[in-house]
């Protein structure tokens, strides 16, 4: 047992540091203020790394990934939370782009996968609708064969960034006789065809993320089906396990701790630092132990796959703890700044608790999306104790 | 970066799995306890022969050269059985101060007899008013004509009355608070002025109360220097504290293990209670806790091996985390045993017993959160 990185890797760290010291302005690093997202700021990031080649670690070499192991990734994923480098968006480079890779013919990924890598081209996800939120199989937006084109119809719910977004990747019914399963497709849609409506929904922290997409005798060609018509729900399946590294943001609640560590150093408490409050320290010492828990979780889930053997059992639990402590250092976030966490408006009193509070609200979906926790111990009920 | 153990560790565990499953389940845990002194010479005896007594000393001193990952894999085994043989309190406690501070006739003589298995020692560090504080010492060690004269008081001295020599610490200056001035001392079991009152623990364990009255050891009893092996202790307190740790840890993956079990076979409105959402949670909980703790270790140990500054705060960490999260699996895993978790003929109630005894010894959950805030 150690713990030691070995000298390629120290080597690989130090030349992404080297980067990130490089590309990384102040101004990148605002692309994501209290989880919302700039869109030409994080198109503007994704392109220096995709000029770098390191925009897409998990994909395969071939297809533009990078060919490292999986502790480069990790340290790669490590030393850009460190330094604050916002995350690339999801939809596209780490969700539709390995599901084209590995299930689309070779038309869809010389169509698509270059325009993914080089971010010209903002993906959304067409999953949840009103009906189908945990129980995602009871979805029913339906894709109906007319010729050479399917007609979509019904409604697609939760979107995020759907009023960005020039494509989106559905699942839809193709076959309502069959069981809830097999009766489903998985389908890219653009964005721009004729029946495709976007509605704000307006959320909980004041901010424009989620969207209700409408589909209205929305006209698709059957090219853009991946795979086969019914297998959409094998697909889907894929892409939720695929994307498991980094899931549990051990790097940006260790950033967020220290930030609280400032914030408490100013903000005032009884005539004395906030931070010098035992009951507010004690808390914050056990968000503390327990993220260096998760760190150690997380370590050993990496160490399980390096040798190409299957992630042990504790890797289950990085979703649900990694996002419970990211909410329970958002609530501390909130308790330092005081009154100001609750007030509305740039620039008022100390500056800095608007956004945090927004991260705050918006954070309150982590342990909803992705699987909500409660489906997560479902499934650890299931698999890992056999219940 | 790896967290696989080497083939001799894994033969390590792998002996003492064994053991554990073969040699020691809970009824012959039941008569160890019952036994004169409260454990099983013979198993002890064993111990030796099987070589798991010199686990942590070095090759000089006659041991394998094992670290803190050779004893976490010891202690996690031994946390799974419940083992009640007095191996913290002699082989990791006393040993290790003496491995630590004692001189090379000390530990020639002290060493080869605990790895033989001849020897039984325990500290008595521990005061009435000290609480966690091992600098908090009132007992006092006067020097005259060539030798020490101790007077005091020591407390839950483990194993105390089935030890054949003590490693008293003493205040040889300053007062009871003071950091300077513990000095510890070998007194015989057999010394004038020493009584010794044996009592038995909730973990099914023994403890003794041990009255000095101006007991006399000569100038060589001395363990180290005078009145500066405060450290000493403290840093065999944070080795035994992971120790104990790796012991918990064990006694929650067994618990969750055995709580999922139960629940299969259980059957309650014609089914398997196993079923029932609401229980499910509950025992994927006590899995989370179980793995965060492992994790918490592993960390513990490996800055231990690796020499790293962080290694205090860690033990900190691990000794918090299992202060709060052992104790929550062991009252998950009654509460879903139901009534038979509220009975003595079943394990778990002593499971319980276990890690309390082991969330007090060396600072609870709050002593190490503050020590934690502190650093």
């Amino acid at each position: 047992m150690d713990i030691q990185l070995t000298p390629n890797d120290v080597a690989f760290r130090e030349e992404v540091r080297a980067f990130l010291k490089d590309k990384l302005s102040d101004r990148i690093k605002q692309a994501i203020v209290g989880g919302y997202i700039d869109k030409d700021t994080m198109i503007e990031w994704q392109k220096i790394l995709y000029e770098r080649g390191w925009v897409a670690p998990n994909w395969p070499q071939q297809y533009g990934g990078t060919g490292w192991t999986i502790t480069q990734k990790f340290i790669f994923e490590n030393e850009c939370a460190e330094v604050g480098a916002p995350g690339v968006v999801p939809f596209g480079l780490k969700m539709v782009g390995p599901v084209i890779y590995t299930f689309g013919t070779d038309e869809q990924k010389q169509r698509f996968l270059p325009d993914i890598l080089q971010s010209n081209v903002w993906w959304c996800q067409g999953y949840s609708e009103p009906g189908a939120g945990s129980d995602l199989a009871a979805l029913q937006t339906k894709a109906e064969r007319d010729g050479d084109d399917y007609i979509v119809n019904g409604q697609k719910i939760w979107t995020t960034y759907a009023q960005y977004a020039d494509w989106i990747f559905c699942l839809v019914r193709t076959d309502p006789a069959a069981k809830k399963q097999e009766g489903i497709s998985f389908l890219l849609i653009d964005m721009n065809t004729p029946g495709i409506e976007v509605r704000k929904i307006n959320s909980i922290d004041n901010q424009h993320s989620l969207n209700e997409v409408f589909f209205d005798n929305v006209r698709v060609p059957v090219t853009n089906l991946i795979g086969q018509e019914n297998k959409g729900w094998t697909y889907a399946k894929y892409l939720l396990t695929h994307e498991r590294t980094a899931i549990a943001g051990v790097p940006q609640s260790k950033k967020a701790i220290e930030r609280i560590k400032e914030i408490a150093s100013q903000e005032m408490s009884g005539g004395r630092p906030l931070i010098e409050d035992d009951m507010f320290r004690a808390k914050l010492a056990q968000v503390e132990v327990d993220l260096m828990a998760l760190e150690y979780t997380e370590l050993r889930a990496i160490a399980s796959v390096v040798d190409g053997g299957a992630p042990g059992p504790e890797s289950s639990i990085l979703k649900i703890r990694g996002t419970e402590i990211q909410q329970a250092v958002a609530e501390l976030s909130v308790e330092a700044c005081g009154y100001y966490a609750h007030a509305l408006g740039d620039g008022i009193g100390n500056g800095y608790a608007g956004p945090i509070s927004t991260k705050y609200l918006y954070g309150r979906a982590a342990t909803i999306y992705g699987g909500s926790n409660e489906v997560q111990k479902n499934i650890i009920a299931k698999m890992v104790l056999g219940l | 970066m790896n967290f696989n153990y080497s083939e001799e560790q894994t033969l390590l565990k792998d002996s003492v799995a064994k053991f554990i499953a073969n040699d020691y389940d809970y009824e012959t845990r039941r008569k160890h306890c019952a036994m004169d002194g409260g454990f099983d010479v013979a198993t002890w005896q064993t111990f030796a022969e099987l070589g798991w007594l010199c686990v942590p000393f070095s090759e000089e001193d006659g041991g394998i050269g094992g670290g803190a990952v050779e004893t976490m894999i010891v202690m996690e085994e031994f946390g799974k059985g419940l083992v009640v043989e007095p191996y913290v309190s002699t082989v990791l406690i006393s040993g290790g101060v003496v491995a630590k501070a004692g001189s090379a006739e000390q530990k020639a003589e002290i060493l080869s007899g605990i790895i033989e298995g001849n020897r039984k020692l325990s500290l008595a560090a521990i005061e009435p008013q000290s609480r966690f504080d091992l600098f908090d010492v009132a007992t006092e060690a006067k020097f005259s004509a060539g030798y020490y004269e101790l007077t005091g008081s020591k407390a839950m001295v483990l194993h105390g009355a089935s030890a054949d020599t003590f490693i008293v610490s003493a205040r040889t200056s300053g007062s009871s608070r003071d950091r300077e001035g513990v000095s510890l001392f070998l007194v015989p079991a057999d010394s004038q002025g020493l009584e010794i009152q044996d009592y038995p623990t909730l973990d099914g364990h023994r403890a003794a109360e041990l009255s000095l009255n101006s007991v006399k050891v000569p100038e060589s009893a001395l363990i180290g220097e005078q009145g500066a092996t405060l450290s000493v202790l403290e840093a065999v307190a944070d080795e035994a504290s992971m120790a104990l740790c790796a012991e918990a840890v064990g006694m929650m993956e067994k618990l969750y293990k055995e709580t999922v079990e139960y629940s299969k076979n259980r059957k309650q409105f014609g089914v398997p209670i196993s079923i029932f959402q609401a229980l499910q949670h509950r025992m994927v909980e006590m899995f989370t806790l179980h793995e965060e703790c492992k994790s918490l270790l592993l960390r513990a140990v490996m800055s231990h091996q690796a020499g790293g500054a962080d290694y205090p705060k860690n033990v900190s960490a691990l000794k918090y985390a299992v202060a709060t999260k052992g104790q929550k699996v062991a009252h998950e895993a009654i509460q879903i045993f139901g009534g038979m978790g509220m009975t003595d003929e079943m394990s778990v109630g002593m499971y319980l017993k276990r890690i309390n005894v082991i969330n007090t010894l060396f600072g609870n959950g709050d002593y190490h959160l503050k020590r934690f805030m502190a650093m």
